[in-house]
């Protein structure tokens, strides 16, 4: 991926983070990690509000989403972006323990680039995220770039 | 992926899609592959239409798109694909040579699931494709029901 690009983990447990993170880097990802613990903190993020660090102009990202989150859950974090028409852009892969085939489908609806189930086997689980981490660390792979606010 | 989910691949250049179907075949991906020469073709597939073969109801696809091909390209595949309400589901994973921001940008805005910039050198190529099955290897596809919901490029 774009070396200046930046991917943003939104999840609440910790344990997954540092499981997510440790399995990025070693499949070589260069790019830098910002974790969030909740959707309104990513949507802060994103839409530039409150009083923690804020998404820069002109940057490239890249966001693994959860989708059962304290505050926001990820459904909530995918509808505002896939409606703002600058942070739509941003690709979205979709990691969760839910894998009832309804979600699935409503998630793909809304927009998402990618649905990923975390395997309940821990090994499992960090072979995913491994095989996530080689196809991003590929030199092809073009985010692009994101303008400005948000505009809702 | 779905073992019978079905790969789509549209690709004007036989090369490449030989190429293709080879490295995913070597990451593991034993799904099967379809080509299309061409964005006509991968249309009057997806909102079954033509002569040629059509797609099924109730399965899984995902789809390789090339941008420049001849009579309908790349972007405006993706742009009616992704304008139709039931075929706006499929993954797209753009796969090709262009590596202008522009193009990047509006893909992205269409709705394109990823974008990647097709190596020049064979083994490159060949290790990319490769990465794509690893990941491939590891997502959910949605089924896709009935009919499409719109006409789509009607020609």
């Amino acid at each position: 991926m774009n070396k200046e690009a930046v991917i943003l983990i939104a999840e609440d447990d910790p344990g997954h983070v540092a499981l997510v993170k440790r399995n990025l880097w070693r499949s070589c990802i260069e790019n830098d990690i910002l974790q969030f613990k909740d959707g309104q903190e990513i949507l802060d993020f994103l839409f530039r509000r409150g009083s923690r660090a804020k998404r820069e102009e002109k940057a490239f990202y890249l966001l693994l989403l959860d989708i059962r989150m304290p505050r926001l859950d990820g459904q909530e974090v995918l509808r505002q972006m896939k409606e703002d028409e600058e942070l739509r852009k941003i690709p979205v892969i979709i990691l969760t323990t839910t894998d009832e085939a309804s979600e699935v489908d409503r998630y793909y609806e809304m927009g998402c680039s990618f649905y990923m189930i975390k395997p309940a086997d821990y090994n499992k689980f960090m072979e995913s995220v491994e095989n996530l981490g080689v196809f991003l660390s590929l030199e092809g792979v073009r985010v692009p770039q994101i303008d400005g606010a948000g505009h809702s | 992926m779905n073992k019978e989910g079905v790969i789509l691949i549209a690709e004007d250049d036989e090369g490449h899609f030989e190429l293709i179907k080879r490295s995913l075949q070597r990451a593991g991906v034993c799904n099967e592959i379809l080509r299309f020469a061409d964005g006509q073709e991968t249309l009057d597939f997806l909102f079954v239409r033509g002569d040629g073969a059509k797609r099924e109801h109730d399965k899984e696809y995902l789809l390789l798109l090339d941008i420049r091909m001849p009579k309908i390209d790349g972007m405006e595949v993706l742009e009616k694909v992704k304008k139709d309400p039931e075929l706006k589901k499929i993954p797209v994973v753009m796969l090709t040579t262009t590596d202008d921001p522009r193009t990047i940008d509006r893909c992205h805005d269409l709705g394109c699931s990823v974008y990647i910039v097709k190596p020049v050198e064979y083994q490159d190529f060949a290790e990319a494709v490769r990465k794509v099955g690893l990941l491939l290897s590891v997502v959910e596809v949605p089924q896709i029901d009935g009919m499409p919901k719109t006409k789509g490029a009607v020609k």
